[in-house]
């Protein structure tokens, strides 16, 4: 476990500005009651400040005061939260919490939605995320994603894990593609499946194979983050398993975000856990404490399934 | 009792009614709203609705289909005899004195001037002797189309060594002719009304028993230009303007409509703009195509100075009239895109451009080229805007270029619907097989084409 206490000292720790992580003052509170009053009503209510640490030493993503709005409705309410550096991150809560609009505020996916506006500060490596002149394909380079259901293009399984390198250039000629294409596919735990038929439709396969073939799309850009969205909630439980273990053996060269429904999923895989509710965050810690010795009644309630 | 509702008849046969093994004998089943004979009743008028809602649909299509056989059997049965040319063999004696030729190597400008219709005069008088009479021997002539002489110059002028010899030639017959040998003039008609006098008809009866008459396919029908005379009139004209104005206006219409539709789709902001834009396309697509006639006439040729009754011209506006048209369609092709696809894309770092033209382009175009060749189909049968920029004139030369005046298909059946000569009758109906048969090309080219790129999953 790489979690620790914030240690404003700490150098090399790729955090951008000291200031942005000092503790913020407290938002006043008349405020947020107003905003929370077209919610309804959940008793006990989400608390002001996140318990736990939002903050990691190391993190690959930093994000400060993260507040998100569809039109008038207000989905994200100040969320800090970061993202430890090769370790799978989970992000839970009950639907409508909020925890996909803020994965996708990672890699700016937020962008393609009308109406959507996103204030705060995220930063990958120290980089300007929300940032007007920042080149949000450069950013999806670097911050990859895999969707919820599992969406190959309507290509071939070989077009499939090439179109991104090729598209960044990041492969020239033939043999590099075809060895990029074989070392994702291999790492994503899916070429000894398809290694015969790479021509074959990427529609074809299973839906496990389907989103593991996805997986490997994205690894395949190279990215240093991976966000995944409930990435197996449509997948039978012996295809999810293997998309567990796939992620588990990604942890060693990736930063991993991972937005699940499934507690168990959550407890097997992430290192940490972020508990959303409502559009706070409520409770944030090492997966094992959280799942253990949840402190909030929100987070208690949610783990041991009384709602959700 | 689950398979009460679906096939009461089987019921009593029903292995279900058998008691599962230990279960208590003798056990009345509890009562249910679905077992009455009130619910038999209520059955039977379901499924006696459900049999009318399918005989309905069925006979709506039956009624439709019969339209349809009926108008193609009429215009097959009228327009099939234009395919083929009555013609008369004659024996040309390509002689030098009837020609009244005088020099010894004669110019092709001289060859050019001969009267070549002395030839067929003097070979009709060598035929038919006793015909002396100038009224009648103008009669006996004019058994053989006037363009007869055009096709004998050509021969010469091709091959000036013709001259003094002889040869049997098929001439074009006149159009009463062929309307005589054809049916289409009923030989019971007092002479009086009909366009055909007696004496030709024994002419033409001697020529028949000589094997002298006969049908032909006629070829000039889809080479020659338009004429007065319906035996030379032919669509070439108008096919060549047609294809000339059916491809500018696809060169023109689909990428205008293809980019304006993307842009609108993929990349414009959500605003009242674009609702407004969206309801002006919508009503433009309702337009009476007159209006857009009017507008082409107004702009293009008033206001722009554009040469009148152009493929050009015409293909303006009728890119303007189906632009609409293919706008809707592929809108509605790019709205079809699962917008998984997009996020995909975007997900691995591609761009709005990559996104849309590696992605969402290849799975939407089958239904963009359906649209289009909806759109284009309803081009080629246009006449009314076409009226409106003066395509309606009366030519005889095949267009040469997209500058120069030409005639299109529907309006050429316009011209020879109107027309009072017999023979126009059957080329008006031989001209509506060609643009039909034209516009099932055209279909059946959109349906491979979409199997084409559908193959691409």
């Amino acid at each position: 476990m790489q979690v620790m206490t914030f240690n404003p000292a700490q150098p090399g720790s790729g955090e951008p500005e000291v200031e942005t992580l000092a503790p913020r003052p407290e938002p006043p509170p008349s405020s947020l009651s107003r905003q929370s009053q077209s919610m309804p009503r959940v008793t006990p209510v989400a608390p002001e400040r996140t318990i736990g640490e939002p903050r990691v030493r190391n993190a690959a993503i930093t994000s400060r005061a993260v507040s998100v709005h569809y039109g008038a409705k207000r989905a994200l309410f100040d969320i800090d939260l970061d993202i430890g550096r090769f370790e799978v991150t989970a992000l839970i809560g009950p639907s409508g919490c909020g925890k996909s609009t803020f994965l996708r505020c990672l890699n700016r996916m937020n962008d393609t939605i009308d109406g959507c506006r996103v204030t705060g500060d995220i930063r990958l490596d120290g980089l300007d995320v929300m940032s007007p002149s920042l080149d949000v394909i450069q950013l999806r380079a670097r911050v990859g994603m895999v969707f919820q259901k599992p969406n190959p293009f309507p290509k071939s399984i070989y077009d499939n894990v090439a179109y991104g390198p090729r598209i960044h250039g990041l492969v020239r000629t033939k043999p590099e593609t075809d060895e990029l294409v074989e070392r994702s596919l291999t790492r994503a735990g899916l070429f000894e499946e398809v290694k015969d038929r790479l021509k074959a439709p990427g529609t074809s396969l299973s839906g496990g194979q389907q989103q593991r073939l996805c997986i490997a799309r994205a690894i395949a850009v190279e990215p240093e983050v991976i966000l995944m969205d409930e990435p197996c909630s449509a997948l039978d439980p012996i295809a999810t398993a293997k998309v567990e273990q796939l992620i588990d053996d990604l942890r060693k060269n990736y930063t991993i975000a991972i937005v699940t429904h499934s507690m168990q999923q959550a407890a097997r895989v992430s290192q940490r856990t972020a508990y959303f509710h409502l559009g706070r965050l409520v409770e944030v810690g090492p997966t094992g404490h959280i799942f253990r010795n949840p402190e909030h009644q929100l987070t208690v309630d949610y783990i041991t399934g009384r709602f959700g | 009792m689950t398979s009460r509702g679906r096939s009461p008849s089987r019921l009593p046969s029903a292995p279900h009614a058998v008691p599962a093994p230990g279960a208590p004998a003798g056990r009345s089943v509890p009562p249910s709203p679905h077992r009455s004979a009130l619910a038999a009743a209520r059955t039977r008028r379901r499924q006696r609705s459900e049999r009318w809602f399918r005989a309905c649909g069925a006979a709506a299509i039956s009624l439709g289909l019969a339209f349809v056989v009926a108008l193609f059997v009429s215009i097959i049965s009228q327009g099939h005899s234009a395919f083929t040319q009555t013609q008369l063999r004659l024996d040309i004696e390509f002689s030098p004195t009837v020609l009244e030729l005088t020099a010894a190597n004669p110019s092709a400008e001289e060859l050019g001037k001969l009267d070549y219709l002395s030839l067929i005069r003097e070979s009709l008088t060598r035929k038919f002797p006793e015909v002396t009479d100038r009224k009648e021997r103008r009669e006996l002539v004019g058994l053989v189309s006037s363009g007869a002489p055009f096709v004998l110059r050509d021969l010469v002028l091709q091959d000036p060594t013709l001259i003094g010899q002889t040869r049997s030639l098929w001439l074009v017959a006149d159009d009463d002719v062929d309307m005589v040998v054809k049916g289409a003039i009923d030989r019971a008609v007092p002479e009086a009304e009909r366009r055909i006098k007696d004496r030709q008809l024994v002419w033409l009866d001697r020529l028949a028993a000589e094997h002298r008459i006969e049908g032909h396919f006629n070829w000039a029908f889809f080479t020659s230009g338009d004429s007065r005379e319906p035996e030379l009139a032919g669509l070439g004209g108008a096919l060549v303007g047609s294809v000339y104005t059916l491809l500018l206006t696809l060169a023109l219409s689909f990428p205008l409509g293809v980019a304006a539709a993307l842009y609108l789709e993929e990349f414009a902001p959500k605003s009242r703009w674009l609702d407004l834009i969206e309801v002006a396309i919508n009503n433009l697509a309702a337009v009476p195509s007159i209006v857009f006639g009017l507008l082409g006439l107004a702009l293009f040729i008033n206001f722009v100075g554009l040469p009148r009754s152009s493929p050009l011209v015409a293909s303006l506006v009728l890119t303007l009239m189906t632009l609409p048209t293919i706008i809707i369609a592929s809108r509605a092709a790019l709205r079809s895109v699962p917008n998984s696809i997009r996020q995909a894309a975007l997900g691995v770092g591609a761009s709005k451009r990559q996104t849309v033209l590696h992605h969402v382009v290849p799975l939407a175009l089958p239904g963009m080229l359906t649209g289009t060749i909806v759109g284009m189909a309803r081009a080629l049968g246009e006449t009314a805007p076409l009226l409106m920029i003066g395509m309606v004139a009366f030519l005889v030369d095949i267009p040469g270029s997209v500058t120069e005046p030409a005639t299109l298909l529907p309006v050429q059946i316009f011209l020879w619907a109107d027309s009072p000569e017999r023979a126009f009758a059957e080329r008006t109906s031989a001209a509506i097989i060609v643009l039909l048969v034209f516009l099932m090309l055209m279909n059946s080219l959109a349906v491979i084409l979409r199997q084409r790129f559908e193959q691409r999953w």
